[in-house]
């Protein structure tokens, strides 16, 4: 990894041409729309992008028309991981052949689906063959593009379209699945997680995702409007809020050492300034029926939940 | 649709994609609009950032933020943003 | 036919053989899982590669279904992929398999063929890859393992012709080919080489409106595997099934053009027929059985009775025109199949031999023999049962039963 800091102002990112281009079909107020849109701005030289089918595969490739400028392979659900694999493969093979002469970085990306359910396997195998790529995994918390199903991201007291909020389960009953925790274990060179909300820090990290030389994984929580029955307006203020209350804490791990990253990190040293979970799950209509007092133990546990986990990642992290 | 729709003989390998997505305007979409008030803008370029459709343009050599109607989807996100509230969201013929 | 330059003899079983002519073919990418039996092939290419005999990348996958991924990613990228799987690994692979033609990317893989659980069998028969007749790869089945190396070479040209731009199956008989050691024939790399030259890419018009080669490329941004609607899917079907015809051609052309230099040609690269010109009987069948049969053949010859053999080398694209000149004026055929068509009606490779030949007036009768499954042998003295029971419907005109589980205790 270079030690030098990629500086960049809002103007500088402004200015820069889109990759992932207006006209594609996501929702209005679409959080991975926003996301995306950003993190191609992070790019650094050629790069080839694959992904997995889903809302952000689909949305920018209906035949004929694509909102991709640069080169972008999708084959299927499972295996963008195992595409970069391929795709690196042979970038690898035609440099020592001499047929290529410049690097080429690959991003894969995926939803929470296709990286935290059906594309683990092929994401660990990849990390495990150490392939020179920078995963990114866009989570908006379900498999939204076939209707908002649930996925092991989705976190619990959610209600998607299989785990709907009934009379017997106030929505789904298992928590979120610790995606860069199981990528934490791979030993990767670096793991992160971001935010569309606090741009400058996500896009720093793509940009040092891509400066590993090897496997790098981002995690990028993007909040989905259409899914979680929000404002389409208020999908940045969701990826802020979700911050502020922890539910979803923003850091970085070099080699492991793992560190909060500012906007986390004010919270770890003002501990008032956390929000209560609550105040991150008002407004969301997929929580909407937690609001009742038959359910109120699931928002106990949901902020218990939390709290855990954010004490647990202090503990983890080095010292400011 | 505008173009007529390609023969199996025509069509490319593989369905390559033939056309870029600039070309197939989802600015239709929206109900509400984006109105600004050029005066409490700052150009903190909150809204050029954040847009899901890229429909905020920075144009550096004109020191202007142009809004492309043509994709925005309305979705209202850069009003929610905005630091000074520069930004309203109105129904097209509430635009005045 | 004789060979045109100097060839070496090794003695290598199937997989040894199949390993050595991806040696030759200067392969970009193999992307592989290991499953008996084609686990020599992939031991032996690592061989290859720890010792720096080939400029391969070789990527072992952690399963079957993310090799082909990889095949077909490397492949979309510009590089020539190989890859080889067999029973459960290939079912495995079922997803990609269609992905993978539907990208038009000329993968080569060799399949040892191997039942499919449940039971498990580790054995051979020919139930795997008819499981993906229908996913658009060519299907090419060898006798032997000198036919495998030659196929192997074969299969990068055919595959990477720019009309034909499919992937391709190169079968062989698992363990019957893939263990069993053969004198084979070998070419030297250069010749190798030379034959199937570098990978020609088709070209294709961009987003950005201009017409280039069809790979990852970022000088030439392009987007593969789109989404196609209803208003577009079956067109992209059609144009791929044009390959198919193509192939049709470019198998003969291949079958040719390398017989010239190895001397070796299999019938017309489609069908190897033995001894049909006036045969009244006959026996179609795909893979090793075959040499057997010839065998019999002979035999029943030099009793004077007109018997022939139809080796199926090409299953897809299907030569139907091929095999109706071959087997209009054979009385009697039976149709062999080492697999089965559960709730069907005969073997696969009988229902599509019929199908074929169903347009001839006074077309043959022809029955279905379904055999070997999960690796049961057949005797030389069984197999000759079959020419007798031919001989007997000639003889009666009557057809005793149309669909024989042959070997099956009963």
């Amino acid at each position: 990894m270079t030690t030098q800091e990629w500086k960049f102002t809002a103007k500088d990112i402004a200015s820069k041409p889109d990759l992932f281009l207006s006209g594609h079909r996501a929702c209005a107020g679409c959080g991975p729309a926003s996301a995306l849109r950003l993190i191609m701005k992070a790019t650094r030289g050629p790069t080839i992008v694959t992904q997995a089918t889903g809302c952000m595969e689909i949305v920018g490739s209906i035949y004929p028309y694509t909102s991709w400028a640069l080169p972008w392979l999708h084959t299927a659900f499972e295996n963008a991981a195992a595409n970069a694999s391929g795709i690196e493969a042979a970038l690898k093979i035609m440099q020592k052949k001499g047929k290529i002469k410049e690097h080429i970085d690959i991003i894969a990306l995926a939803g929470d689906g296709g990286t935290c359910d059906i594309g683990l396997q092929a994401l660990s195998g990849a990390v495990e063959r150490g392939h020179d790529f920078l995963f990114i995994l866009y989570d908006n918390e379900g498999y939204m593009n076939t209707g908002i199903q649930r996925s092991s991201s989705t976190p619990m007291g959610a209600a998607t379209t299989t785990t709907p909020a009934g009379s017997i389960n106030p929505g789904k009953l298992e928590t979120k699945k610790p995606i860069t925790e199981i990528m934490l274990a791979h030993e990767m060179q670096y793991v992160a997680t971001a935010t569309p909300y606090y741009w400058k820090d996500m896009l720093t990290k793509v940009r040092k995702g891509l400066e590993v030389e090897g496997p790098a994984f981002l995690h990028v929580f993007a909040p989905c409007p259409r899914g979680w029955r929000t404002e389409p307006s208020k999908t940045l203020e969701y990826s802020k809020l979700s911050v502020e209350s922890c539910v979803f804490p923003i850091w970085e791990a070099v080699n492991g050492k793992r560190q909060l990253s500012t906007p986390s990190k004010l919270i770890a040293l003002a501990p008032q300034k956390k929000k209560p979970v609550t105040d991150y799950l008002a407004g969301q209509g997929r929580f909407r029926h937690l609001f009742t007092p038959q359910n109120q133990h699931v928002v106990d546990e949901m902020q218990r939940f939390t709290d855990e986990r954010w004490q647990r990642l202090l503990q983890k992290c080095e010292p400011a | 649709m505008s173009s007529k729709e390609k023969t199996w003989k025509e069509v490319s390998i593989a369905g390559v994609c033939s056309k870029s997505s600039i070309g197939f305007m989802t600015g239709d979409w929206k109900t509400y609009m984006p109105v600004r008030d050029l005066e409490k803008c700052t150009i903190c370029l909150t809204c050029v950032m954040f847009c899901p459709e890229g429909a905020i343009k920075w144009r550096p050599n004109m020191g202007k933020i142009e809004f492309d109607f043509s994709f925005c989807k309305g979705c209202g996100i850069c009003a929610n943003e905005c630091p000074t509230k520069a930004i309203t969201m109105k129904l097209p013929d509430e635009e005045e | 036919m004789k060979s045109q330059v100097k060839q070496e003899t090794m003695a290598l079983n199937g997989d040894e053989a199949v390993a050595f002519a991806v040696k030759q073919c200067d392969v970009d990418v193999v992307a592989a899982y290991p499953i008996t039996p084609q686990t020599i092939i992939v031991e032996k290419f690592s061989e290859y590669v720890a010792n720096g005999e080939v400029q391969t990348e070789f990527v072992c996958t952690e399963s079957e279904h993310s090799a082909m991924t990889a095949c077909l990613a490397a492949s979309a990228t510009g590089a020539r992929t190989f890859t080889a799987s067999a029973s459960a690994g290939l079912a495995l692979m079922h997803e990609m398999l269609f992905v993978t033609s539907g990208s038009r990317a000329p993968v080569v893989m060799a399949v040892a063929n191997r039942a499919l659980s449940s039971p498990l069998n580790i054995h051979g028969d020919h139930s795997d890859s008819m499981a993906e007749r229908d996913s658009g790869w060519l299907h090419i089945y060898v006798e032997n393992a000198q036919e495998a190396y030659d196929s192997i070479i074969q299969a990068f040209k055919i595959a990477e012709d720019v009309g034909v731009s499919l992937p391709i199956i190169v079968g062989l008989d698992g363990f019957t080919i893939s263990h069993t050691l053969e004198r084979v024939d070998v070419l030297s790399e250069d010749e190798v080489k030379q034959f199937i030259g570098e990978r020609q890419l088709p070209m294709v018009t961009t987003q950005e409106g201009k017409t280039v080669p069809f790979k990852l490329d970022p000088q030439n941004p392009m987007t593969m595997g789109p989404n196609a609607l209803q208003n577009y899917y079956f067109e992209f079907k059609r144009q791929q099934e044009e390959g198919m015809k193509i192939a049709l051609k470019k198998i003969q052309e291949v079958n040719s053009e390398y017989a010239k230099i190895s001397g070796r040609s299999y019938g017309n690269g489609l069908i190897d027929a033995y001894q049909l010109d006036d045969a009244e009987i006959a026996i179609v069948v795909i893979g090793s059985t075959a040499g057997t049969l010839k065998v019999i053949v002979d035999q029943l010859r030099k009793e004077g009775i007109k018997a022939g053999v139809l080796r199926l080398r090409t299953f897809r694209p299907l030569p139907v025109e091929d095999l109706q000149n071959a087997l209009k004026n054979v009385k009697a055929i039976a149709v062999m199949d080492k697999s089965m068509v559960p709730g069907g009606f005969g073997g696969a490779v009988f229902s599509e031999v019929r199908n074929a030949l169903y347009d001839i007036k006074d077309h043959p009768t022809i029955v279905s023999y379904i055999f070997g499954l999960g690796g049961r042998d057949t005797s030389p003295r069984d197999l000759r049962k079959i020419f007798d029971e031919l001989t007997h419907i000639v003889k009666t005109g009557h057809v005793e039963k149309e669909v024989h589980y042959f070997g099956l205790r009963e």
